[in-house]
């Protein structure tokens, strides 16, 4: 029953993912032949997906190059659909376990992303692989930070560890590796508070966590993901320029894509750092999470 | 990215540093590197390609000014329109008198609503209000937890579900119901709901918000939106305001280095007014929303107002210079048709049409046929003037039919409507050089009375021209005419 209820909402959420690409495919449709009009409504409709200039550019151009001219027919469709998954590149799937003891996922990203929602996602997909999680709240700044992953710790039954609103984020941090290792935890995820990418001192304390869990645990943090709202403009390749500068991030959740936005910054995100998708946010229940599919998000962009 | 600007604009235009007008072409090139900027700032792609085309709307035929680079001008013209779309603000606070004012907030997930929730409270519990904050969010894990800890910290009274009578549902809606009865009771006298955050496709979350609204009857629905947001702003915020009619937008995290070009696209789309900006997590980083600094922030760093300024200055002291030089002629008696072009070029330069219309000395506003946009009935105008000779310019008189006839053909306009304007033109010289040859104080006394009783009538004012007998076709008429030929030419 818990399996047949779980695999209908992962059905729903992919079918939630397809649907509201929409858009791309009806250019494909289009008559006649690749020409001036064609190539400005290829431009528009990856722009209107946030892809932006750069990335938008050279797909154009590439498409150009190769079809000026020519009848629009299946081969232009997938030559497009070929370039737009080239530029993302399969990642590899799920987490970076660590070979043995704990592996720390550290999470971070702007203000409001969708961090803590996504932790408790994640966590719940480890456990249902079977793993002993534990989570680290280290947002100790936002009203009733910790009261929000804790109700969620409560739901998932994992372990937290928390301390008192202002407490120091790193001393958190530090206190769940000692617990991780002591009680021999899977997995620990770390929640940090939003801050936006410009405050030099919040990028420093995020700096001072990741450091403090390196020192704590061999090889951690073993990923360091970065939450990203699927809304977000161009405003987004900044964000995971300055983070991953910072904290060396490993991958991108990208959340709320149940939503109309299409996340598209995540071409000139991975063209620019390497920086891969590996997972998408796609609701705001525990379930709501998948890894991610480029084949499935660039067919995506392109179904009805 | 301002500099980006600058050059891609300074490149195009080049070759016309102080000569010349601004073409389709010259202007297009130039502006590419304004429309790139504006889509890196997120502005939305179809609001961006419209706005381009009104700027370069706007540039064609200016002339270029010799005193500044003509890419400069252009920069003018996009900040102008830029602050133009985007306001103007009303910063001024309504209050219901005999009950609470309700305050709605709502909006996509992680938007800011909960903080700006705060901040609301703070500000306006700065300005001698009693704020009642509402957690109307039961959806996020410890979302009334949250409102209730910012709530403690300035010091305002945050209503809770709990607060509710056991036993009786506690929806959003019925939490909202008795928040708005409890500040009655309790004498305070602003309410503000923090809602659930919700996508705006979700139909349900959205009748809810409805729900809401119809119940509570808000007198003021703020729609908290991210600044960082991209392409995607126009949907949810058209949708927003399609379910609750919003009264305004409040644009949070500016404090970032996102480039906030959703303030554009959402103002575009919705009309709705930007009113607030966050600016910062804590509660006192709330402030007014001003469209030239958002202007600014979206064309991107660099000395912007410096050249905006510059460029405002050169324009009003040539416009002045101008103005002086063609007063000089009108008191010598001698205005020409030159003059008269280059002074409502001036003049449109220095303003908008409506303004120039007001400044022009007369004859203008007869001459636009009612229900016809003044720029277009000023470009027919500009038009017949350009299709003269410059003998025909200085001396009207010389022109008959035959050369009425050309100058119709020149301008796509009718010989009959080239006949009067030369009659007005006429007019309107005459009555400048009456004026020129007054004192100044009549001619102030004169001005006076002439804006006070149509300004711009002045056949009814100069009874000097005689022969005109007939039925003078009034401007709607003309209007229709040109209508009806235009049908037939089809
Ligand atoms: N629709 C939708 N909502 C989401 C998703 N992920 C998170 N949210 C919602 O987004 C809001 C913010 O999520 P949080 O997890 O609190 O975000 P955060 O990054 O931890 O926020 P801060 O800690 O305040 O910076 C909440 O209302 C979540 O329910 C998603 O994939 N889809
Ligand atoms: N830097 C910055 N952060 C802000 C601003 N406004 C809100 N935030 C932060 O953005 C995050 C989300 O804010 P909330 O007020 O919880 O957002 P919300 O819209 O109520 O979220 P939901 O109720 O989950 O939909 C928090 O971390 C806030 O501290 C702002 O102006 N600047
Ligand atoms: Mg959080
Ligand atoms: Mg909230």
């Amino acid at each position: 029953m818990v399996f047949r209820a779980l695999f209908e909402k992962i059905k729903q959420g992919l079918a939630k993912t397809r649907d509201l690409f929409s858009g791309v495919a009806a250019l494909f449709r289009m008559k006649g032949r690749v020409d001036r009009n064609f190539l400005d409504e290829l431009e528009r409709r990856l722009y209107l997906a946030d892809v932006g200039t750069v990335a938008t550019s050279a797909i154009v151009e590439r498409v150009r190059q190769a079809f000026l001219d020519k009848e629009i027919t299946g081969d232009v469709e997938t030559f497009v659909k070929a370039e737009l998954r080239a530029l993302l590149n399969a990642p590899l799937p799920g987490l970076n376990y660590a070979p043995s003891g704990p592996t720390v996922v550290m999470v971070a990203g702007v203000n409001g992303s969708g961090k803590t929602t996504s932790i408790a996602k994640l966590a719940y997909r480890c456990q249902n692989e079977g793993k002993k999680v534990i989570v680290a709240a280290c947002d100790t700044f936002r009203a009733a930070a910790v009261e929000q992953l804790t109700i969620w710790s409560q739901r998932l039954g994992c372990d937290i560890v928390k301390a008192q609103q202002g407490a120091d984020p790193a001393s958190v941090a530090h206190d769940a590796c000692e617990k991780a290792k002591a009680r021999q935890f899977d997995v620990l995820i770390v929640d940090t508070a939003g801050r936006l990418h410009t405050q030099a001192h919040l990028m420093r304390e995020l700096e001072k966590i990741r450091r403090v869990v390196s020192k704590q645990i061999d090889g951690a943090p073993h990923e360091v993901l970065l939450v990203l709202d699927a809304t977000t403009g161009q405003n987004a390749i900044t964000q995971a320029e300055i983070f991953t500068k910072t904290i060396q991030c490993t991958g991108i959740i990208l959340a709320k894509l149940d939503g109309t936005a299409k996340g598209g910054a995540i071409f000139a995100i991975k063209q620019k750092l390497g920086l891969p998708v590996k997972f998408v946010g796609v609701g705001e229940q525990l379930a709501d999470l998948e890894p991610f599919d480029p084949e499935a998000y660039v067919e995506a962009l392109f179904t009805r | 990215m301002f500099e980006g600007i600058q050059r891609g604009l300074s490149e195009a235009l080049k070759k016309l540093r102080g000569r010349g007008r601004l073409t389709e072409s010259n202007i297009r090139d130039g502006l590419r590197e304004v429309r790139r900027a504006l889509l890196e700032a997120d502005v939305n792609f179809n609001v961006a390609n419209d706005f381009i085309n009104r700027v370069t709307e706007r540039s064609l035929g200016q002339q270029v000014l010799a005193r500044i680079d003509p890419s400069e001008q252009i920069v003018r013209i996009v900040y102008d329109e830029l602050v133009k779309l985007m306001g103007p603000v009303d910063h001024s606070w309504r209050f219901a008198k005999d009950r609470p004012t309700v305050i709605m907030l709502c909006g996509l997930q992680g938007s800011g609503k909960t903080t700006t929730a705060g901040k609301l409270a703070l500000t306006l519990k700065e300005r001698g209000r009693k704020p009642l904050l509402v957690a109307a969010d039961l959806q996020r894990p410890a979302a009334v937890d949250q409102l209730a800890v910012l709530g403690q910290q300035i010091n305002v009274p945050v209503f809770t579900p709990e607060q509710l009578p056991s036993g009786t549902p506690r929806t959003p809606v019925d939490v909202c119901r008795a928040a708005v009865e409890y500040a009655r009771r309790n004498l305070l006298d602003t309410v503000i709901l923090d809602t659930a955050g919700r996508l705006h496709i979700a139909d349900m979350p959205m009748e809810e918000l409805k729900q809401i609204d119809r119940q509570t009857r808000p007198d003021q629905v703020f729609l908290v939106c991210d600044a960082m947001t991209g392409q995607d702003a126009v949907n949810s915020a058209k949708a927003f305001n399609e379910a609750l009619e919003l009264n305004g937008v409040i644009l949070t995290k500016l404090d970032g280095d996102a480039r906030g070009g959703a303030a554009l696209s959402i103002k575009e789309v919705t009309r709705v007014p930007i009113r607030f900006i966050g600016v910062g997590e804590k509660l006192d980083r709330l402030e007014e929303f001003h469209p030239e600094r958002m202007a600014q922030r979206i064309l991107g760093q660099g000395d912007l107002m410096g050249l905006i300024e510059k460029v405002g200055r050169v324009q009003a002291e040539l416009g002045q210079e101008e103005l002086r030089r063609q007063q000089q002629k009108m008191a010598e008696g001698d205005f020409t048709l030159d003059d008269f072009r280059r002074q409502f070029d001036t003049l449109a330069k220095m303003g908008g049409v409506r303004d120039l219309l007001s400044r022009m000395p007369g004859g203008l506003a007869e001459m636009i046929p009612e229900g016809e946009d003044p720029e277009t009935a000023l470009k027919r105008i500009r038009g017949m003037i350009d299709s003269m000779t410059k003998e025909e310019r200085r001396n009207p008189d010389i022109i008959d039919i035959s050369r009425r006839r050309r100058i119709a053909a020149g301008s796509g306009t009718q010989p009959q409507e080239v006949k009067q304007f030369l009659i007005q033109f006429e007019q309107v010289r005459t009555l400048m050089r009456q004026m020129a040859r007054m004192s100044m104080l009549d001619r102030l006394k004169m001005m006076v009375g002439l804006s006070k009783q149509g300004l711009f009538d002045p056949g009814a004012r100069i009874k000097l021209k005689k022969g005109d007998t007939g039925h003078r076709k009034s401007a709607k008429e003309r209007a229709e005419e040109r209508k009806k030929k235009r049908r037939k030419k089809r």
